[in-house]
């Protein structure tokens, strides 16, 4: 005779234990100087004039910014894998999914939705139009 | 095994009856990071609508024009100071020290504010020179965007304030530990939408 005994649900104990970061000044820090020399780098790009190439300053300045963020995620909002038992890494990587699908997909409809304009959408000649 | 069931095997439950216990706040920090999801999203839509409708001028003035990178530059290091300063006042509360915590974040508040003074100075200065959000749709969707951003910080302010005057009468009891963490959650989000503004709308824009 096999009683399953269910152990009863054993939730956190107290806000330590729960897997949240609470950071350091060491670690406030090193997130603050990364993130004043990942800011300073395009700013100075930008407004010194850019490179030759705007696609690439676009590129550049973009890939900066990408990177500051995770800088901000890690060391500010102290995401882990661990907090809230894997939870709030989840739930941010549903965001995430669905944050590029429907950015990704929004500027390429739009774009397409422009670029396949009739082309003389102009007032003037749609005088008459029905009437 | 006996056909005859034991008396206690009748009380084998196989799910709990018994509602079990949840220490009060534990699920905060993770509903209040759903929140903050959300309203991800919500800025991604704002982020969508300046994407599409960014270049369109109406023949009206455009970024170049108009933004000063200067004052950009300076508001994003207002606002990346406020974030460590917040930190430091989360780690004087995990420290315990509640009257060094006040301080910065009293620091914290200040940086707030002035982030959203230069803001409203810039907003002012663009509807003083015509470009108000009724002028173009690239105007229409940058005051949108900035905009709600804008309201984020302020209120972020306001209950920056509230958990400054918490803290002042009640101490920093759990409840008002939770809050800062919230609010803490709530401010370092708003700087990580910030770099998504002034890269996506001023730098792109400058370029």
């Amino acid at each position: 005779m096999s009683t399953h005994s269910i152990e009863p649900h054993s939730h956190h104990e107290g806000a330590s234990h729960d897997g949240h970061d609470h950071g350091s000044y060491k670690s406030y820090i090193t997130g603050f100087v990364l993130s004043v020399i990942l800011t300073a780098i395009p700013f100075a790009l930008v407004m010194t004039g850019g490179l030759e190439s705007r696609a690439l300053t676009a590129v550049i300045v973009i890939a900066f910014a990408v990177v500051q963020i995770l800088v901000h995620m890690v060391y500010f909002l102290h995401m882990n894998s661990r907090s809230d038992e894997g939870w709030t890494m989840m739930s941010m990587i549903f965001t995430v999914v669905v944050v590029v699908i429907m950015l990704a997909g929004s500027l390429w409809v739009m774009y397409h939705l422009n670029t396949n304009m009739m082309p003389q959408m102009d007032h003037n000649q749609m005088q008459g139009f029905g009437s | 095994m006996s056909t005859t069931a034991h008396p206690s095997a009748a009380a084998t439950s196989y799910w709990e009856t018994e509602p079990h216990h949840h220490p009060e706040g534990a699920s905060t920090s993770l509903g209040f990071w759903v929140y903050l999801m959300s309203d991800c999203l919500m800025f991604a839509v704002l982020f969508a609508v300046f994407g599409v409708l960014g270049q369109s001028y109406a023949a009206g003035p455009g970024p170049k024009v108009l933004f000063d990178l200067t004052l950009v530059a300076i508001n994003t290091a207002f606002l990346l100071v406020s974030s460590i300063t917040f930190g430091f006042a989360m780690l004087a509360m995990y420290e315990g020290r509640q009257s060094r915590m006040q301080v910065w974040l009293a620091i914290t508040l200040f940086f707030g504010l002035a982030f959203l003074a230069v803001e409203l100075y810039e907003f002012h200065h663009l509807i003083e020179v015509g470009a108000g959000p009724q002028r173009s749709a690239f105007l229409s969707s940058f005051f949108a965007l900035v905009g709600t951003h804008g309201l984020h910080v302020t209120f972020g302010s306001i209950w920056l304030v509230t958990m400054m005057v918490q803290i002042h009468r009640k101490g920093l009891i759990p409840a008002n530990q939770r809050r800062m963490n919230c609010l803490s959650m709530f401010w370092h989000f708003l700087d990580v939408i910030w770099i998504g503004v002034f890269t996506f709308v001023y730098l792109l824009g400058m370029i």
